[in-house]
């Protein structure tokens, strides 16, 4: 048999339908919901009088406008509904939903995984971009719009037409303290916002080997920044550890022959890619974007560029205005700006790990003055596990705030925002114009390099902390 | 979904170009649950003064655009943001047809999903039309199943449209219905994966 990657075994797998001259009909394992993308899909099935096919294969939760300080008084009326409506849907089609209440309540693309809902081999959707997340455990994993959300809820499955393959490879080893964020920045940064456009990435290469599987979410999160359609890592041995005993996967001797099947997802030795692209993973430095793109990013140790560094005209207007909205000048050092919020959270990077290295930074240290610092963990689950290791105490020591868990200043969507004109060093996915607030300015990096702005008030390299803060 | 074999209506005038999903629905009004109800907001910030008024100058607030359910409009229709709420909007007010000489791929799509059959027509035809159509009712039959439009007057063009597409509206099939008549394949799928 020819070696096959990743993706085609998954979507041969997954076609219900093949016929000439129309897409493909893709079955979808796992349908995620959250609040703000699946009003009116449930409402247009009681519209048809239609069912939900698989309450089975549906799981929801709410995180986009949730209050991440006192959940118990939902001031947004809004939301408050967005909220109510969701509980209601799910109640009324039998959908099991991790609400504000739940324990199991989180970020979508953070609580999948934690409960073992994201597995190898799988098609999953939601109405979400970011979705490409679940890729890191070789699922196929791709965010929908409201329309798809129906036609998925009614018929567990979605027309679509079968991807280019992108190989992404991380060559050679990383430098010491160099952090998923900075390999997925520096990757962007290197080929562009659009590179991707049309393929589904498979990242590849010693460097994502050795990473960890929430290091490995980090990665294919900001796929979608690239362009694709989605984003995965073939499973090995570390993603296998990392499902077992979570509630959603099998236990006992079941779970060795699963494990086996999942491996058998993970792309043949020779098979080709539609493209490739190679990056060198000793080139990779702590990154910042300056810009209103995630591709307009450089080393912390670079200089804002100018827009004659564009390659193209086009490139250089891009350049232009975004220095216009971040208010830069070409040639000052990313060190010598500073920043007055610091938001450490989102589906991106706001798992233990992620807490754990910021904290790292944070402990016995102090936000400087006049920095407005927050950590928002990804699920409620990871609030009580870094309460257990004293991580919060170690944040509200060093001057962070503490909060419940949510998207929150992601996309702003809830109180949480940054006000107009000011600058915040966001480990989010998105810098773009208005995300984090109308005029806001973000600037998007690792947790370690957040906790290094928010204690000296502006963009240092984390690695060399100790000197800076002396 | 209502299907759409012959529409005979009155036509609105809507003579810009690149109107884009702002336009027709601005974003302060999206944060509803229902998909019905967008209709009032339709073109808000040009159908309506600041004190919430009608704004008499506005083109489909003239007695000649009253009731109207096929929509003229210039270049790029529907460019901008992919958001849903558009057709909605413009299904909710009670339009059915729009004409214009080129559409946005995205909204032209999202149109067929929302029972909304959109026309591109050479410029020239939709020139004319709104010509007709400006001071004055001018009603306009749209022939799906013949692919024909024609007036009261003498006037008659045809139009292409996509066969799979064409079939959608002519049934009052939406996506899911369509792929419902596949349900058989996803039984079996599911049978024979275990799922
Ligand atoms: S954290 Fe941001 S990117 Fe992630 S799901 Fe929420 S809004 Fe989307």
């Amino acid at each position: 048999m020819a070696p096959k990657t990743i993706v085609e075994k998954i979507w041969d797998r997954h076609a219900v339908l093949e016929e000439e001259g129309k897409p493909d009909l893709l079955y979808i394992d796992l349908h995620m919901v959250h609040e703000v993308t699946s009003p009116q899909a449930f409402e247009g099935l009681r519209l048809s009088g239609r069912n939900v096919r698989r309450p089975d294969r549906t799981f929801a939760t709410m995180d986009h406008n949730v209050p991440t300080q006192d959940r118990t008084s939902i001031s947004d009326m809004i939301a408050k509904k967005q909220m109510e409506t969701l509980s209601a849907n799910c109640e009324e089609f039998g959908i099991e939903v991790a609400d504000i209440d739940s324990p199991n309540n989180g970020i979508v693309h953070v609580i999948g995984p934690e409960l073992g809902l994201t597995q190898p081999g799988k098609t999953i959707v939601c109405g979400d971009s970011h979705t490409s997340t679940h890729g890191a455990f070789g699922a196929l994993a791709f965010g929908i719009g409201t329309s798809e959300v129906e036609h998925v809820l009614a018929t567990q499955s979605l027309w679509q037409s079968r991807p280019q393959t992108m190989e992404v490879r991380v060559e050679g080893r990383l430098q010491d303290g160099i952090t998923a964020k900075d390999i997925i920045l520096a990757i962007i940064s290197k080929f562009g916002v659009d590179f991707g456009t049309g393929h589904v990435i498979e990242y590849t290469g010693e460097a994502i080997r050795g990473l960890t599987m929430e290091e490995r979410m980090t990665i294919c999160n900001m796929s979608i920044e690239a362009g694709a359609r989605a984003g995965l890592i073939s499973p090995d041995q570390v993603t296998v550890d990392y499902l077992k005993g979570r509630r959603f996967v099998e236990e006992g001797g079941d779970f060795e022959a699963q494990a086996e099947q999942w491996l058998s997802y993970a792309t043949d030795e020779g098979a080709e890619y539609d493209a490739a692209y190679v990056i060198d993973a000793q080139e990779i430095e702590p990154m910042v974007t300056w810009g209103t793109n995630p591709a307009q990013g450089v080393s912390v140790h670079e200089t804002v560029p100018a827009p004659e560094d564009g390659n193209t005209p086009a490139e250089a207007k891009a350049i232009k205005q975004s220095l216009e909205y971040m208010d830069l000048t070409p040639g000052t050092k990313m060190t010598d700006i500073e920043i007055e919020h610091v938001f450490i959270g989102s589906c991106t990077n706001s798992r233990i790990s992620d807490l754990r290295e910021a904290a790292a930074v944070a402990n016995g240290r102090t936000v400087a003055t006049g920095v407005r610092a927050m950590v928002v963990p990804g699920s409620q689950e990871i609030k009580r596990r870094a309460e257990k290791e004293g991580l919060d105490e170690v944040f509200k020591n060093a001057g962070f705030e503490w909060r419940e868990s949510g998207c929150s200043m992601c996309l702003s969507m809830n109180p949480d925002f940054v006000p107009e004109g000011e600058r915040c060093a966001s480990t989010s996915n998105r810098n773009f114009e208005g995300r984090q607030g109308k005029g806001a300015r973000t600037h998007l990096v690792s947790p370690a390099m957040a906790a290094a702005a928010a204690v000296t008030g502006s963009f240092v390299d984390v690695r060399d902390l100790d000197k800076a803060t002396v | 979904m209502e299907p759409i074999v012959v529409h005979k209506g009155n036509v609105g005038v809507l003579n810009r170009v690149n109107v884009d999903t702002d336009q027709i629905i601005p974003k302060q009004f999206l944060k509803r649950v229902e998909r019905t109800g967008f209709g009032q907001f339709l073109f808000y910030d040009w159908r309506f003064n600041a004190d919430g008024s009608d704004n008499e100058d506005f083109e489909l607030n003239q007695p000649s655009a009253e009731g109207a359910t096929i929509l003229l409009a210039d270049h790029n229709f529907g460019c901008g943001s992919s958001r849903e709420h558009a057709p909605w909007a413009l299904d909710d007010y009670g339009f059915k047809v729009i004409i214009a000489p080129s559409f946005a791929d995205i909204f032209y799509n999202n149109c067929f999903k929302n029972g909304i059959l959109p026309i591109r027509l050479p410029e020239d035809e939709v020139y004319q039309l709104m010509e007709n159509g400006k001071d004055e009712v001018y009603e306009l039959t749209v022939d799906l199943e013949n692919q024909k439009i024609s007036d009261d007057h003498g006037f008659e063009t045809t139009f292409e449209i996509n066969d799979y597409l064409r079939n959608m509206l002519l049934k009052g099939l939406d996506e899911i219905g369509i792929t419902l008549e596949y349900e058989a394949h996803i039984d079996a799928y599911e049978k024979q994966v275990n799922a």
